[in-house]
């Protein structure tokens, strides 16, 4: 049946979260830029809102409560909205997890949920990205060969791998001949080096690192789902649909900053609000959002129910990165010399827009 | 619970409708060759089907609620043909307009009448306050005495009457605008010829001109013969028609992009181009990765629509989203359309495929119930939280 409605439970977590982004995320958003850095304490803090351990089963030492990818693009926005950056940073260990939860084999659940059921931050990481021109998420140049007889041996380079400085482990999204297939790498895995801190345009307070895979061994029961194997374009749809839901958020950021300045601006004898120039661009950023949100929530809702979401989360993915990027553009448009100057974040928030725009992994619902 | 999925018996009555559609599209070349006739009552092939028909199930609980299926049956209607329909007789605009601001008196008297909406004037239409035709109580008489020139009149021909917007006290602008119902038939009133159009031709667009035409003083919708002071009141009750007609117009709109987008994927398949979805910009040949953004932005325009009327009904206000879906729609169908010629060449703009009908069909959708900027205005007020004096 078709619905848009929120369950009460999601209205409950969109309140809260936006009650939280606006009093513990936004007023720290601007420092975490200028230091490339995010405060322990706050990844600490945000790791007991149980964002990431409360939908772990318990069996494996999590809250139990059901996934619901829904929910989870719902509580992104309104952290994204507060800002970006912090909003993937405190998704980013449950893109880890979730996919184990969703994929993993009995073995690698038993051994890497606990990890993410304790009372300190804890986080694994997707490594998906590679730094080349018209990067194929689903065509990688990362290769795992078949080890004689057991396990595989992995080669090649990733790049935007988050929290690539404390991530105990790493998915890698790599080629075994005509698949594509997904492995868990640990940190000290002998060939991995682990590049220092990434010097990205947006997302700056994510430290991100690029991973280099020199003939990495991995075991057979490293590979993600086991002998199964894995579905990667689940872990993309997820991604994709995730990287949506933030850029909702950054765009929501960027129209309602936009809303009482253009209102406050006063050329040419009214406010700048009153041009129809200004004011039809800021209907535009209304219409989009509207629209955005609905593709986000559309690809989570079908992801939620286990029906195949790919070429909903294609759709979505494409759509709301343009239109993301647009919104965040005008922002600066509207705002004139002074979205050009940091001391307004619409200059943040388009650097933001344009690196969340080619992302691949990173975060999931 | 957010839920994008149809029930069996969604499908099953939206399966039906597009059968339906079928048929119509076989007409549809022809009426948009030959302008001047009117597609019958009834299609030669109407009976045929109703008899081989399945059953249309009834809703049950658990189904999609009943505006959201209504704006997917004119989504599956479109598809077809706008305008050739198996069977007429599903009422106008004005039907619409009666049911907003009729009494249940005038509802029960009307409701069974195919009634027009004429707002429109040679000298006014996206400001409708500057209506210009006029209604004056006749003097020791219980009528109304109406004069004044509509144009562009949906279902104009074939109505049997028409709600028209008209003025009964020019000096109080806007609260002096009220609806009256006037039956075909009346004296003084005349009905014009069939516009010649870009799109939509079988659809009958018509001018009424009404000289010294007298109506019953009942004739007035609602009843309500006082001006509001300061507020425009009775204005606004008329206006709030349009946050269901809208998203119906978009809908309208949808339904050939629809078409147009299949048509085009089916010529991309035959020529051997595979959409597929999942890969990056690196997996797909430029015609695909153009057809992929142009499918995006259909959904996103049926999602944005599909939202207004479950909205509507919630029984929550959906003002701003019935302008987000009306003009993102009528900008996206566009887009749509003309990206699928632009994929397809020659064959886009060939007479012998209906792709370039759809095209010239589809470009009303960002024009009437309010043009694009329009409902950007609209948009910018609730955004602003403006006055219509504040934007204009
Ligand atoms: C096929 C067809 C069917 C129709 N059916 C009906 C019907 O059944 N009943 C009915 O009453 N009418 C009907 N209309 C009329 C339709 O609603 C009007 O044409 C439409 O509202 C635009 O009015 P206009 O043509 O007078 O354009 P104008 O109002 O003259 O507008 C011209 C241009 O100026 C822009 N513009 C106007 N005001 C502003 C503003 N404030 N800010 C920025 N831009 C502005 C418009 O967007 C447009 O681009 C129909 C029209 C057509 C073509």
């Amino acid at each position: 049946m078709i619905s848009f409605g929120m369950t009460e439970e999601q209205e409950l977590v969109r309140d809260g979260m936006r009650e939280f982004a606006a009093d513990a995320i936004r007023p720290i958003a601007r420092e975490c830029d200028e230091n490339s850095a995010i405060p322990d304490e706050f990844l600490q803090g945000i790791w007991e809102l149980g964002l990431t351990s409360t939908q772990i089963p318990e069996q494996y030492g999590g809250g139990g409560e059901d996934r619901s990818p829904v929910t989870n693009a719902i509580l992104l926005e309104e952290l994204a909205h507060g800002d970006a950056t912090l909003a993937v940073a405190a998704l980013a260990p449950s893109a880890f997890a979730n996919a184990v939860v969703d994929q993993g084999s009995e073995e690698q659940k038993q051994k890497y949920l606990p990890l993410f059921g304790g009372e300190k931050f804890h986080v694994g990481s997707l490594a998906v990205l590679e730094p080349r021109p018209v990067a194929d998420a689903m065509l990688p140049r990362t290769v795992a060969e078949p080890k004689g007889g057991d396990g595989f041996v992995l080669s090649g380079v990733k790049s935007f791998v988050a929290f690539g400085d404390r991530a105990s482990h790493f998915i890698v999204v790599a080629r075994t001949g005509e698949n594509v297939e997904a492995f868990v790498v640990a940190r000290d895995a002998s060939g991995l080096t682990i590049s220092e801190p990434e010097l990205n345009m947006g997302l700056k307070g994510l430290t991100t690192v690029s991973l280099e895979l020199e003939r990495v061994e991995v075991a057979a029961a490293d590979r993600l789902g086991g002998e199964a194997g894995c579905d990667v374009r689940r872990l993309l749809d997820s991604s994709r649909a995730a990287l949506c839901a933030v850029q909702v958020g950054v765009a929501r950021a960027v129209l309602e900053y936009c809303v009482p300045y253009a209102k406050d601006r006063v050329a040419f004898d009214e406010p700048i609000s009153k041009k129809q120039s200004i004011a039809f661009r800021l209907s535009d950023m209304h219409i989009e959002i509207e629209a955005m949100r609905l593709l986000s929530w559309k690809t989570a809702s079908l992801l939620e129910q286990g029906i195949d979401a790919t070429k909903a989360a294609q759709l979505a993915r494409g759509y709301v990165a343009e239109k993301g990027l647009w919104i965040a553009d005008n922002g600066i448009q509207v705002l004139g010399g002074h979205g050009f100057i940091r001391e307004h974040p619409v200059e943040m928030w388009f650097r933001n827009a344009r690196t969340l725009g080619v992302l691949e992994g990173t975060i999931g619902l | 619970m957010i839920d994008f999925t149809l029930t069996e018996n969604d499908k099953k009555a939206l399966a039906r409708t597009r059968a339906e559609a079928l048929i119509c599209r076989k007409h549809a070349r022809y009426y948009d060759e030959n302008e001047a006739e009117l597609p019958p009552e009834v299609l030669p092939e109407t009976e045929e089907f109703e008899k081989n028909a399945e059953d249309i199930p009834a809703p049950q609980p658990g189904d999609t609620p009943g505006p959201v299926m209504m704006a997917l049956h004119s989504i599956g209607q479109t598809w077809g043909d706008y305008s050739v329909r198996l069977r007429r007789g599903d009422g106008g605009l004005g039907n619409a307009a009666l049911r907003a601001a009729g009494t249940p008196e005038q509802q029960e008297k009307w409701g069974g009448l195919t009634l027009a909406m004429a707002i429109t004037e040679p000298g006014c239409g996206s400001d409708p306050s500057m209506v210009s035709t006029t209604a004056v109580l006749a003097e020791g008489s219980d009528e109304w005495v109406i004069n004044g020139e509509k144009i562009f009149v949906t279902t104009g021909l074939r109505a049997d009457g028409a709600v028209i917007w008209a003025t009964i006290d020019k000096s109080a602008g806007r609260a002096g605008i009220k609806s009256f119902l006037v039956e075909k038939g009346t004296p003084g009133f005349e009905v014009s010829q069939k516009e010649k159009k870009l799109g939509i031709r079988a659809d009958d667009t018509t001018a009424y001109v009404f000289s010294d035409c007298r109506i019953p003083r009942e004739n007035l919708l609602g009843l309500d013969e006082t001006i509001p002071k300061k507020s425009s009141g009775g204005f606004r009750g008329v206006m709030k028609t349009f946050n269901m007609t809208r998203p119906l117009v978009a809908a309208l709109g949808l339904g050939l992009a629809e078409a147009a987008l299949d048509f085009t994927r089916e010529q991309l398949e035959d020529a051997g181009i595979e959409i597929q979805y999942g890969s990056g910009l690196g997996g797909l040949t430029a015609a695909a990765e153009k057809f992929v953004r142009l499918e995006a932005l259909y959904e996103a325009s049926e999602l944005t629509t599909l939202q207004c009327v479950w909205l509507a009904g919630q029984g929550k206000p959906n003002n701003m989203e019935s302008s987000v879906c009306k003009a993102h729609a009528g900008s996206a169908v566009r887009t749509i359309t003309q990206g699928c010629i632009e994929i397809l060449g020659a064959l886009g703009i060939s007479r012998q495929h209906l792709l370039e009908k759809w095209a010239r069909d589809c470009r009303i959708t960002d024009i009437y119930e309010g043009t694009g900027e329009i409902q950007r205005l609209i948009i910018a007020r609730g955004l602003f939280d403006y006055t219509r004096a504040d934007l204009k």
